[in-house]
């Protein structure tokens, strides 16, 4: 038993696919900074933003459902943008009274909350398409490429390496408790035991996963080291960046700058 | 009287295509001991995993192909009929730390005792017994995760003979075990008067302890008979990747 789907690469034939890693990575983060950096209540510039998005999602062959349904997983962190609606002060909106305090929410506040969601929305979209459009293993190799730290490289590989040992293993654990679930023929008894056992159990089944994973990692270590490990990854050189991805990476950043000083312009 | 496995062409797909199960049936009478064999890949683990529901249990939209069913001591394999098949099933993974999930042995034996709603004197004895048949009392306020391999391998065994199963399946039980260990572990099942159908590699084992044996290759049954006569047959064994004992 194997699980694929969290592995979010969806191998496709299309332009966005066959671009280098590291045009790609560059791109995506220089597209989530222009976004966190674009003023507030900048609305033109965020349709702008989000007609970029479409078209590469559209280009990519992915299609927009797929990445629009993927994205939906940020909405619980934009919670955490809530407050915004409430310190912000300005013109007021309506007033929560809480006790002896009242909540005055402000039309400020309210844009700034909007921008905050839709940025966090759009910058989702941006890795969604970037990690299913990039084999994680060349998207490794472009952190790398562009300095990001080699330990930290590393930690990224190995992760995403042991997530599906691990959810196999929490996976299989899982199974051999479902088939000793059984009921017994006797009448009158009550199945599946107190919510308190239930939970006891499965407090046990994530201390168990946790010692085998905190094990398998000693084990994992030892058998790097026996094979000549020092402390530093190292790996092949990687193919030059061609002029043809040169183009894309200077016409992409030049974009992104132009909308940002757009922004910056009108809104700023 | 019923059969305690009762199979009919059988076939099952895993969700990615990969076919695992083509037309497979198997009859199993009560007390009989069957051991299952085949190269890796062969759908044995798969098969087991119907014994109990397992896979049936994730695919209830698979389309039932004609006459295919799967009956378990005289009850229909369907989501209402899991609950009594799991109790009447002890299955034990190839892998222990599968199986075991507690923090203690006496945790993880009691498990299906208390998911089945017994009392706890009912549980103490039902603990006491199934550590008993594996010679594993002294273990029970043990911490599972320090057993040895051989260890954890009799407890896995504990785990499933606490619900008094009619039918007992294992996965592999004695790979990896030493061959001390190993004797211990077949002087165990043989011991053990239930059903029992063990997937295996182990030939030896098979040729002392299990009066029948099934060949799997390929995802199909290609060969089921008396232990002696099947392992007489050099061909048949060579064809399907097996070695002569």
């Amino acid at each position: 038993m194997h699980i694929h789907f969290l592995d979010p690469y969806r191998p496709l034939l299309s332009p966005i696919h066959s671009q280098d890693a590291r045009a790609k990575f560059v791109l995506t983060v220089a597209f989530i900074l222009t976004a966190s950096l674009t003023p507030f209540a900048a609305w033109p510039v965020y349709i702008l933003f989000f007609s970029v998005l479409l078209s590469v999602e559209i280009i990519s062959g992915l299609g927009v459902g797929y990445v629009l349904k993927r994205a939906s997983l940020a909405l619980p962190f934009v919670l955490s943008a809530l407050p915004v609606l409430f310190t912000v002060h300005g013109q007021t909106l309506f007033a929560i009274p809480v006790g002896s305090w009242v909540l005055t929410a402000s039309v400020e506040g309210l844009e700034r909350f909007i921008s905050i969601a839709l940025k966090s929305w759009l910058s989702v979209q941006a890795a969604i398409i970037l990690s299913a459009c990039t084999p994680f293993p060349e998207l490794l190799q472009a952190m790398r490429a562009v300095g990001i730290p080699r330990l930290l490289v590393g930690m990224f590989g190995l992760m995403w390496r042991y997530l599906f040992v691990l959810v196999d293993e929490a996976l299989r654990m899982m199974r051999a408790r479902a088939a000793r679930s059984g009921e017994n023929t006797g009448a009158g008894r009550k199945v599946g035991g107190s919510v308190a056992w239930r939970a006891r159990v499965t407090g046990g089944m994530a201390g168990s996963l946790f010692l085998r994973g905190f094990e398998r990692s000693d084990r994992i270590y030892v058998a790097m080291l026996s094979r000549g490990y020092d402390g530093e990854v190292r790996s092949l050189p990687l193919p030059p960046f061609t002029g043809r991805s040169w183009l894309t990476l200077a016409a992409g950043l030049t974009f992104l700058g132009l909308l940002l000083l757009f922004g910056i312009f009108f809104w700023g | 009287m019923h059969h305690s496995i009762e199979i009919d062409h059988l076939s099952f797909s895993y969700p990615d295509g990969h076919s695992a199960l083509q037309d497979v049936s198997l009859h199993i009478e009560p007390g009989e001991k069957v051991a299952l064999v085949g190269p890796n890949g062969a759908g044995k683990s798969t098969l087991i995993l119907h014994l109990n529901g397992i896979l049936l249990a994730n695919l209830p939209q698979k389309k039932a192909s004609g006459d295919s069913r799967v009956t378990v001591c005289g009850l229909p394999m369907e989501p209402k009929n899991l609950g009594r098949i799991r109790a009447a099933v002890g299955l034990v993974f190839q892998n222990p730390d599968d199986q075991l999930f507690s923090p203690t042995v006496f945790e993880d034996v009691a498990f299906s005792p208390l998911y089945q709603g017994l009392s706890p004197a009912e549980v103490e004895v039902r603990v006491k017994a199934a550590l008993a048949s594996v010679r594993m009392e002294a273990y029970a306020k043990r911490i599972s995760h320090h057993l040895s391999m051989g260890e954890k391998k009799r407890i896995a065994i504990a785990t499933v003979l606490s619900m008094q199963p009619e039918v007992l399946v294992l996965d592999e039980p004695t790979a990896g075990l030493d061959p001390r260990t190993r004797r211990a572990l077949i002087n165990l099942l043989r011991e053990l008067p239930m059903t029992m159908l063990v997937s295996t590699h182990d030939l030896a084992m098979v040729r002392e302890a299990f009066p029948r044996m099934v060949i799997m290759d390929e995802g199909r049954i290609v060969a089921d008979g008396p232990t002696q006569e099947l392992l007489a047959n050099d061909a048949l064994l060579e064809t399907h990747g097996l070695e002569k004992v």
